[in-house]
């Protein structure tokens, strides 16, 4: 056994291929390998992702409620024809309920069913809002540092540091405070999603690290593609994926800061309908009266359970590695 | 190490600067005049107003003001709040409760949820499992606010076997409730993280090891893969302590805690502008230097982190 392996080195290369032994091709025909993977679907990681999420009962469950927030949030009028605002009546404080009104009355009479309706629009503004800031500010600062790395890298991961270790709420709280004038949908977006951009930017920067040292970036530098085109057409295709699945988690957490903030009083305007405020208007009667509390509370919390599902079935469909854990 | 550390001190250090900075500018460069928001709705003396901006230092251009103002935080001093008293007092006060608050709940969230985490990621795919992952999910999906008000409605109101308040000098059985809610949250992250810390290490080639040589279950889940599983947990708990010491103001504020959160929220709901950005200031501060020997940690349990450039 000793002597070949001893011997091998010294031995002039015809002689050994001589000896070499060679399978017969016959036995797996190339032709026949050739036929399987043609009839093979074709596939990536999106399409994978796809097929594995419907396979999945959370995801239709997820979907149909989701789907059913946004019909509400986009025609309310669908739902109830009380308006929201206009009907209240002093007489029926905190009042329980009656015909046409199944949810009962808030503490100024108003019809709590149809203040919850009209209010699910201003949630998921918010949250499409700042989804849509937080990406673009991450995708920007996450990508450029990582592709170019060096002194911008530096420069641009300290940026986001600044952000990052300032805990969101409180940095829309002093925001909001201060512009105590300029209440609205856009100020309170603004002010949560100012603060909420690093986590994606370190997301897509640490996939950038390990997407730019593939096979494919190096041919496209050899074929002298500019650095641009080469982050814009393949660098950043193929490391968006831990960002869209991370999108519909902030959606669901943007949701909840914007409740908490109209919570702390510090949110929208009271004349804004929105579940945080309802909850914030009811949490004085919560001995006496706790309807006017819990419903938005239950609306607030499987909006967010739904976009949280959501969340977790793309972000499994699209990380092998989260499948396996299932 | 030394080196280590060394990098993570001198890193902080513009990111210390730029988070003051940060601050300092979201109030006294937005737009809305700071003064002027003191006097709420009534008009205000300009004599009063010009005195104000005096000892403000609104007068000096932007950068100066910074520079009065950081010079001021390095000598302890934080800043005054509404009623006249030093920001400092008030937290020598107040930060005692938050702590002690923070510490019961950081103890019930890690040994329940390593404890759940564990048994669900030992048994991966079997009822257990997927009872504790759907609750984690309800559990996460749930606001703060929103638990915190069912706990105080059915455990204050109904039942009647905890105070909805905390009474004077916050009592531990006081604290039990809203530190139970606070842990809840975190609890459900805990349970979650361990459990895949737990399923990736138990398929790692040296636990296969020390079943083939022999050794029992006994010895090998809390030697083998509870240590091995932990390094993710105990980041996520000394970060979350940061968070617990800081961001309890929902909480806190819902359940009278006499504690800095609630400090924080009342200065919120009664419109004190400068008390609340002293404040947060602070509470950034806190969380920063919490984070910092976070990092510190991570790269004293885990040597592959000292040495990534």
């Amino acid at each position: 056994m000793s002597n070949d392996v001893n011997e091998s080195p010294v031995t002039s290369t015809p002689a050994r291929s001589a000896n070499h032994f060679v399978a017969p091709l016959e036995e797996t025909p190339l032709v026949a390998i050739d036929v399987v993977k043609v009839a093979e679907k074709p596939s990536n990681l999106w399409i994978d992702a796809w097929r594995d999420a419907r396979s999945r009962p959370i995801f239709w469950i997820s979907g149909v409620l989701i789907l059913l927030v946004l019909v509400v949030a986009i025609l309310p009028g669908l739902f109830t024809s009380v308006a929201p605002n206009n009907d209240c009546q002093l007489a029926l404080s905190n009042g329980g309920p009656t015909d046409g009104h199944p949810l009962g009355f808030t503490k100024q009479g108003c019809d709590v069913y149809s203040r919850i309706i009209n209010g699910t629009s201003t949630s998921l503004t918010v949250g499409i809002i700042v989804i849509l800031l937080t990406t673009v500010l991450g995708v920007v600062f996450g990508a450029f540092a990582g592709f170019y790395g060096g002194w911008l890298d530096s420069f641009l991961s300290r940026i986001g540091d600044i952000f990052f270790s300032i805990p969101y709420i409180l940095a829309a709280v002093v925001i909001m405070s201060v512009l105590s004038e300029y209440r609205s949908v856009w100020t309170i977006s603004l002010a949560i999603g100012i603060f909420a951009w690093p986590s994606t930017a370190r997301v897509l920067r640490a996939e950038i690290l390990s997407v730019k040292q593939s096979d494919y970036v190096m041919a496209s530098y050899a074929l002298g593609v500019s650095k641009l085109r080469i982050l814009f057409r393949h660098v950043l295709p193929n490391a968006i994926a831990p960002v869209i699945a991370i999108t519909t988690i902030s959606l669901a957490a943007a949701i909840v800061a914007e409740a908490t903030l109209s919570f702390l009083g510090v949110g929208l305007g009271s004349d804004i309908m929105s579940w945080g405020n309802e909850i914030n208007q009811a949490q004085r009667d919560i001995r006496t009266h706790p309807q006017t509390l819990i419903y938005p509370s239950i609306a607030l919390s499987i909006t967010v359970f739904a976009f949280i599902l959501m969340g977790e079935v793309i972000r499994e469909a699209l990380d092998p590695k989260a499948r396996a854990l299932r | 190490m030394a080196g280590y550390i060394l990098r993570r001190l001198l890193q902080a250090i513009p990111v210390f600067i730029g988070t003051t900075f940060l601050i300092y500018f979201m109030v006294f460069a937005l737009p809305g005049d700071p003064i002027i928001a003191l006097f709420g709705d009534k008009t205000p003396n300009p004599a009063i107003v010009a005195q104000l901006r005096q000892q403000y230092h609104l007068d000096q251009p932007f950068i100066v003001q910074y520079l009065i103002y950081m010079g001021g935080i390095f000598q302890g001093n934080f800043g005054v709040s509404f009623s006249g008293q030093p920001v400092i007092e008030i937290l020598a006060r107040t930060f005692p409760v938050t702590l002690r608050l923070a510490v019961i709940a950081l103890l019930m969230e890690t040994i329940a949820g390593i404890l759940v985490g564990m048994v669900a990621g030992l048994r991966k795919g079997k009822l257990f499992d997927g009872t504790t992952l759907a609750i984690s999910l309800i559990l996460i999906s749930l606001p703060v606010f929103v638990i915190a008000f069912v706990a105080q409605f059915v455990f204050g109101v109904q039942l009647g076997w905890a105070r909805t308040t905390v009474g004077d000098g916050a009592p531990i059985q006081d604290l039990i409730l809203p530190a139970i809610v606070l842990a809840s949250i975190s609890f459900a992250q805990i349970v979650r993280l361990t459990r895949s810390s737990v399923i990736e290490t138990s398929s790692l080639d040296f636990v296969r090891t020390a079943y083939s040589k022999g050794l029992g279950r006994r010895r090998i889940i809390p030697v083998h893969i509870l240590r091995n599983s932990l390094i993710p947990v105990v980041t996520y708990l000394a970060t979350d302590f940061g968070v617990l010491l800081v961001g309890a103001t929902v909480t806190e504020g819902i359940f009278n805690v006499p504690g800095v959160g609630n400090t924080l929220y009342q200065a919120i709901i009664r419109g004190e502008g400068p008390t609340v950005v002293s404040f947060v200031t602070v509470m950034v501060l806190i969380y920063l230097l919490v984070n910092l020997a976070v990092d510190l940690l991570y790269g004293l349990l885990d040597p592959r982190i000292r040495y990534v450039k």
